[in-house]
């Protein structure tokens, strides 16, 4: 989307936004929200002189984390993890809901973050790859994945294991024909579909189901 | 993309209120799955849009009464794996979980589903100039007649479009005689599906017959034992996650081994979800066989035209057909 509209009003280097998503504060505001917001409130439109808000005051939970930011309305889910909050695990693969590299948790369901528009976030909590590890470790499915060589290039592997979290917690995850078609929104370029399937056998049981 | 103002709403009053505020370029969204993805795609370019995906119970889902029900608003993933939809009206739950993907059905709505726009590869691809699309381009012509039309319908096609409805969903509901229920300015209102498409004709542009401002508050479906015995094949370039190059949607009415009255619809093929009544004339009274089945297949094609790459969507059709006939008839025993 190459619209001068897109871009923000402050050049941030990749390194600023990835400490900006780190200072995502436990009041529940992010500290560089006023530096890093869409000027808000009313802008004309250049349609029918209508004042309209083109700025959304967004407020949700990442990875458990409150935070608090004005987005564009246009903005992805996917835009806003990767480009504001420098959460950039969900990959972009095609943009369009076409391949499932961007598979993040919307109140622990799993949805396409790039055809997710970013204010429907709004008072929900989304986990990304980024949240899914605990105290003592890596979690049961991104074991599995080591275990089983379930990646190539790795591209695919952030959406690969959220789809199939979500894929063992729905209940779809019984046979190996159930595992196949229920991760059928995920594309894997490299084919590392084989390692990808006994990696869910071996961690559905470990995993409860919702 | 077009800079956008965004508002979400509780009530389908409020809905229409901000839609007729905000003029001709508004829009409703409810998973966005759709309509977003064409907003990218520079297709759509709604400078307001509404969400509608948080009314008040829109995702209602009802099963109690002498139909079903389901909100506007429920999830594609939801209506799919519902213990009622699934186990008596197989129709309907597989007709949504051949759909896309388990991501995209816990976003998109039943409603929405409805409502989306046709899957040419010229309309999608081709926005700013790159090919002609009289849906897009309403006089500008069409690039996928004559052109790689593969995809491209065989029943219902016009001069100006043959690109085919997308949706697996409403071919499903066209068998089961389902109706939309709307809310408009006037009030609501009740339509069957059928009423909902219009064809191509001379104006692909124009879609549906319902008001820019009117919104899917529900889909209904009288409930009837031929959902016990209905079935939804669709059959696609790869084995999941694929539209249809052909599908097809059978329920029947049976007495005994015969069949008293078929329910059959066509997806993949056909300009509009397309209800096949010359396949159900030729079914009634019958006991089924491979050879009956796939005579009345025949029949729902028998008006087929085919283009230049699209001719193998009429036997593969009938074929899919005839198996989806078998296959429905094989659950009464
Ligand atoms: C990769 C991919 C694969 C897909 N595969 C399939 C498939 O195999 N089979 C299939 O059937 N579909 C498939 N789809 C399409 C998908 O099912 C639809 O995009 C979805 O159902 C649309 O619902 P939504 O809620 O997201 O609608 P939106 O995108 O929000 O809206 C679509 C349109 O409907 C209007 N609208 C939405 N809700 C209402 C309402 N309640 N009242 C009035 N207007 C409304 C909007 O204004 C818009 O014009 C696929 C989509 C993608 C991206
Ligand atoms: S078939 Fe219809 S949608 Fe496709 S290019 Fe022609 S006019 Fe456009
Ligand atoms: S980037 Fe979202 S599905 Fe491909
Ligand atoms: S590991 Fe390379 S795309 Fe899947």
């Amino acid at each position: 989307m190459p619209d001068p509209q897109d871009r923000q009003p402050f050049d941030l280097t990749r390194r600023q936004v990835l400490e900006a998503g780190t200072i995502v504060s436990l009041t529940g505001t992010m500290l560089p929200a006023a530096a890093l917001a869409q000027p808000a409130g009313p802008r004309p439109s250049p349609e029918n002189g209508m004042t309209v808000p083109l700025s959304f005051h967004l407020s949700f939970r990442v990875n458990g984390r409150p935070t608090a930011l004005d987005v564009d309305a246009r903005t992805s889910l996917l835009d806003l993890l990767r480009e504001r909050l420098g959460l950039v695990g969900a990959k972009k693969g095609c943009d369009h809901g076409q391949c499932g590299a961007c598979t993040v948790h919307l109140d622990g369901r799993r949805v396409a973050s790039c055809l997710t528009m970013a204010a429907k976030a709004n008072g929900r909590d989304v986990t990304t790859i980024e949240g899914i590890a605990g105290a003592n470790g890596l979690h049961p499915m991104q074991q599995a994945f080591i275990d089983h060589d379930a990646l190539q290039c790795g591209y695919c592997t952030p959406g690969q294991i959220m789809a199939a979290i979500a894929c063992v917690k729905e209940g779809h995850a019984s046979t190996p024909e159930q595992i196949k078609e229920y991760m059928s929104g995920n594309i894997c370029r490299c084919g590392a579909y084989v390692g990808i399937v006994a990696a869910i056998e071996q961690a559905a049981p470990r995993i409860e189901r919702s | 993309m077009k800079p956008l103002s965004y508002v979400q709403v509780r009530t389908a009053r409020e809905a229409i209120e901000a839609f007729v505020a905000a003029g001709e370029s508004a829009r409703y969204i409810a998973g966005g799955t759709n309509l977003y993805d064409l907003m990218k795609l520079g297709i759509e370019k709604p400078a307001h849009l509404i969400d509608i995906a948080d009314l008040d119970g829109a995702n209602r889902i009802d099963t109690d009464g002498d139909r079903l029900f389901f909100g506007g608003a429920a999830l594609m993933a939801d209506v799919a794996e519902h213990p009622v939809v699934r186990d008596d009206y197989p129709v309907l739950a597989e007709s949504l979980s051949k759909a896309a993907s388990q991501q995209l059905r816990n976003m998109a709505t039943v409603g929405g589903n409805l409502l989306q726009r046709t899957r040419c590869p010229y309309f999608r691809n081709g926005a700013n100039g790159a090919y002609p699309c009289n849906k897009r381009e309403p006089g500008s012509g069409c690039a996928a007649i004559g052109g790689m039309d593969r995809s491209q319908a065989v029943l219902g096609a016009s001069a100006a479009c043959n690109a085919v409805s997308p949706g697996d969903w409403p071919v499903a509901l066209m068998a089961m005689d389902a109706a939309i229920e709307l809310q408009g300015l006037d009030g609501p209102r009740v339509i069957p599906i059928a009423e909902l498409y219009r064809p191509p004709s001379r104006t692909p542009h124009l879609e549906f017959t319902i008001g820019r401002e009117e919104i899917v508050t529900g889909i209904s479906v009288p409930k009837t034992a031929a959902g016990r015995t209905s079935t939804y094949l669709k059959v696609r370039d790869r084995e999941s996650y694929a539209f249809a190059l052909v599908s097809a949607a059978v329920a029947l009415e049976m007495d005994g081994d015969r069949v008293r009255q078929a329910h059959v619809a066509l997806g993949g093929v056909a300009t509009v979800p397309w209800r096949a009544r010359p396949a159900e004339a030729l079914l009634r009274g019958e006991t089924l066989d491979r050879e009956r089945a796939l005579e009345a297949a025949r029949a729902a094609f028998a008006e087929a035209r085919a283009g230049r790459h699209n001719a193998f969507k009429i036997e593969l059709g009938a074929r899919t057909l005839a198996d989806a006939i078998i296959n429905a008839g094989s659950k009464s025993r």
